[in-house]
């Protein structure tokens, strides 16, 4: 386990704490890494989590940091190599429709419409329920978020928010007890992200539904959550200590823009991320006994540009 | 959604984006843009056309053997026509002989019916033959009622011979194919156990096929007299055979690199296997397993020919080899109408576009044109 030393100013003056409700889903010591014998990569170390009823939690990390390993883990697409990793006292071992999962990149079906793909996994889920009432659930998510004028449409015909607004539907139609987002928002422009951070901010006021959010956005794991909890940079990826978010609810996105809590938790975090990698960065090139490489003094034989005939050719 | 964009859609899933400027003008778009796209889309390849007709007109000036010359573009298409009123005038005929038969056969019906009212009326030996007389009458009238025109098959028959050679090699090579690989994406193992096989009768040529599906046609139907004529199911299984690998190999693929975020839904749902397989990977890898019947389909036309030439299935190939033993001038312009005009030009394209259409209408949001 990586043991990194952050400077104290860095750290969040957390206040005092409200008895914290039991743990949902809990991860003690989990490992996972891919491949075997001298290609074998660590990509998360000893994962410490507790996520608790009712909360929303962020894990904040770089790109490539293991992230999307933790989310499928949690959501039991893949089983961890050690350690335990249990929901309500019962170990995971597989999917389940108790952990609803919304991914990066939407996962929609081509060929299903907006209402096809929300009944989908409405009618397997609730397979008991009459036709009537799981078409009636299946509208009401709908109009949640706010596509009733596309419902017959197929995802190629919808904007990048609009699909991830059906994927977000999709699964709370499923009404789990945990919904884990996977960089839900990191795919659309900054705009689009911003409007739906406040509609994900808007939805989950109403449910108050335990949700775990892994983004690379500092802003929007302040804006959304409760608690953010830092991933180290990987390879050997571990989590960081958490920082409490004591925003008052409901917030607003443009009203925290100038609350100095909020820029003050955002340089910790911030700053704790940036010298996390900077450490584990150092530390490689450390390991490695390798001189740095000298770039040989090279002249290009022609300042020409590359003829057309190149620059049209079709990649 | 308003016409033009229902047209515009249209162009798109039909693939024949040489409609698409027309469309556009009559909409009203800016015309300049639309003339030039016509232009390049239309006036380009017709001009192209034209061009080959040239160089094919010229050659046939010079090409000569044994004394008889490469036919020109107008003497071809002057022996299309011919080929095309010959179909109808003896389609004029069989109908006009088929009438008259039938005319026949109810005047035959009546005399039966006559001699055997008669017999009725008297007895003994007259009796007996009047009955006699009658019975014959009636078979004979049953048999005109029955005619049919023993002509020759026509050039248009042939083409519809062949199309239903073809669509018969077809579908029997889609029914085993898919299936089959559909088996082969799902388990690695299958596929593995199977891929030598696939490897080593994937390039075998259609005309080595030929015999042993003839003599399989045989050894079947020598227990009785088969439900098709022997000539027709020797050339459509050896279309099957020869169109049997693309679907395979691309339903295989289809299958095997359905998105792995489709099947992790599947998975968080837990979709049952056969939901998985209705539900997900099927639709998933229809535009694939689409991919491949086109070129399946591309290549058991091509090889239609070369089987009904050999099989003697009274199709095209059978009519190219026909034409080419009555060695002659006339004989040479049908060929060449019936090869480079209709065959290959045509039809194949005809076929080609439906399955480019079937395609896009399977594949969501990712259409292709070509």
């Amino acid at each position: 386990m990586m043991n990194v030393a952050v400077s104290d100013e860095a750290r969040p003056k957390t206040g005092v704490r409200a008895p914290a409700p039991p743990a949902l889903i809990s991860m003690k010591q989990v490992c996972k890494g891919y491949g075997s014998g001298e290609s074998r990569v660590e990509v998360l170390e000893n994962i410490n989590l507790n996520l608790r009823q009712g909360e929303f939690l962020a894990v904040v990390g770089f790109s490539g940091s293991g992230k999307s390993t933790l989310t499928k883990m949690l959501a039991g697409l893949e089983t961890p190599d050690s350690g335990t990793l249990e929901m309500e006292g019962q170990p995971i071992i597989g999917p389940s429709q108790e952990r609803g999962i919304v991914f990066q990149n939407y996962s929609l079906l081509p060929w299903l419409t907006v209402r096809g793909n929300i009944s989908l996994s409405v009618d397997r889920v609730f397979q008991h329920w009459s036709k009537a009432d799981r078409r009636a659930h299946v509208e009401k998510f709908i109009e949640m978020v706010g596509l009733t004028h596309a419902v017959h449409r197929r995802p190629h015909e919808l904007s990048g928010g609009m699909r991830q607004r059906v994927s977000l539907a999709r699964t709370l139609a499923m009404k789990p007890k945990v919904l884990l987002l996977d960089e839900p928002l990191s795919a659309l422009d900054a705009l689009t992200r911003s409007v739906l951070q406040e509609e994900i901010l808007k939805i989950w006021e109403e449910e108050r539904q335990t949700c775990l959010l892994i983004t690379n956005d500092v802003d929007e794991a302040i804006l959304l959550a409760d608690r953010i909890v830092p991933l180290n940079a990987g390879p050997n990826a571990s989590l960081g200590p958490a920082f409490a978010v004591q925003l008052d609810r409901p917030r607003n996105k443009t009203a925290l823009n100038d609350s100095p809590q909020f820029k003050g938790l955002r340089n910790a975090v911030t700053n704790y991320l940036v010298a996390v990698r900077q450490k584990s960065r150092d530390e490689q090139q450390m390991a490695s006994e390798q001189p740095p490489i000298q770039l040989p003094d090279l002249k290009p034989r022609s300042m020409r540009l590359p003829s057309k005939a190149i620059l049209n050719a079709p990649i | 959604m308003n016409w033009r964009a229902v047209g515009l859609k249209f162009c798109k899933v039909a693939g024949l984006p040489i409609l698409e400027p027309f469309v556009r003008l009559v909409a009203g778009e800016d015309p300049k843009e639309q003339l030039k796209e016509i232009a390049k889309y239309i006036l380009v390849p017709a001009l192209a056309i034209a061009v080959f007709l040239g160089f094919w007109g010229l050659a046939s000036k010079h090409i000569v053997a044994n004394s008889v010359s490469l036919p020109g573009p107008v003497k071809t298409f002057s022996e299309g026509g011919k080929l095309i009123s010959a179909h109808f005038d003896q389609k004029r005929l069989d109908a006009e002989a088929r009438r008259e038969k039938k005319i026949e056969a109810v005047q035959l019906m009546q005399k039966s019916a006559a001699a055997e009212k008669k017999a009725q009326t008297v007895s003994g030996q007259q009796k007996e033959m009047l009955l006699a007389n009658a019975a014959v009458l009636k078979k004979r009238a049953v048999a005109a009622a029955n005619y049919r025109p023993s002509s020759a098959p026509s050039f248009i028959d042939q083409i519809f011979n062949s199309l239903k050679t073809v669509a018969f090699g077809f579908i029997i090579a889609t029914l085993i194919a898919v299936p089959l690989g559909v088996l082969c994406g799902m388990s690695p193992w299958f596929n593995a156990a199977i891929t030598p096989l696939i490897q080593v009768f994937k390039p075998v040529s259609p005309l080595a096929w030929l015999p042993l599906a003839m003599l399989v046609i045989l050894s079947l139907s020598s227990s009785g007299e088969p439900w098709l004529p022997i000539a027709f199911l020797t050339s459509a299984i050896t279309v099957c055979l020869c169109s049997l690998w693309p679907t395979l190999v691309n339903t295989t693929l289809g299958v095997a690199s359905v998105d792995q975020d489709y099947m992790n839904v599947a998975k968080v749902l837990r979709l049952s296997w056969s939901q998985q397989l209705y539900k997900i990977i099927l639709p998933a890898s229809l535009p694939l397993m689409f991919a491949g019947m086109r070129i399946s389909l591309g290549v058991g036309w091509m090889v239609l020919i070369a089987a009904d030439m050999l099989a003697q299935n009274p199709g095209l190939g059978k009519f190219v080899w026909d034409e080419y033993q009555n060695n002659s001038q006339v004989a040479i312009a049908r060929i060449a109408f019936s090869v480079i005009v209709i065959v290959i030009g045509l039809i194949g394209l005809f076929l080609d576009r439906i399955m480019i259409c079937l395609r896009n209408l399977v594949s969501f949001g990712n259409p292709q044109t070509a």
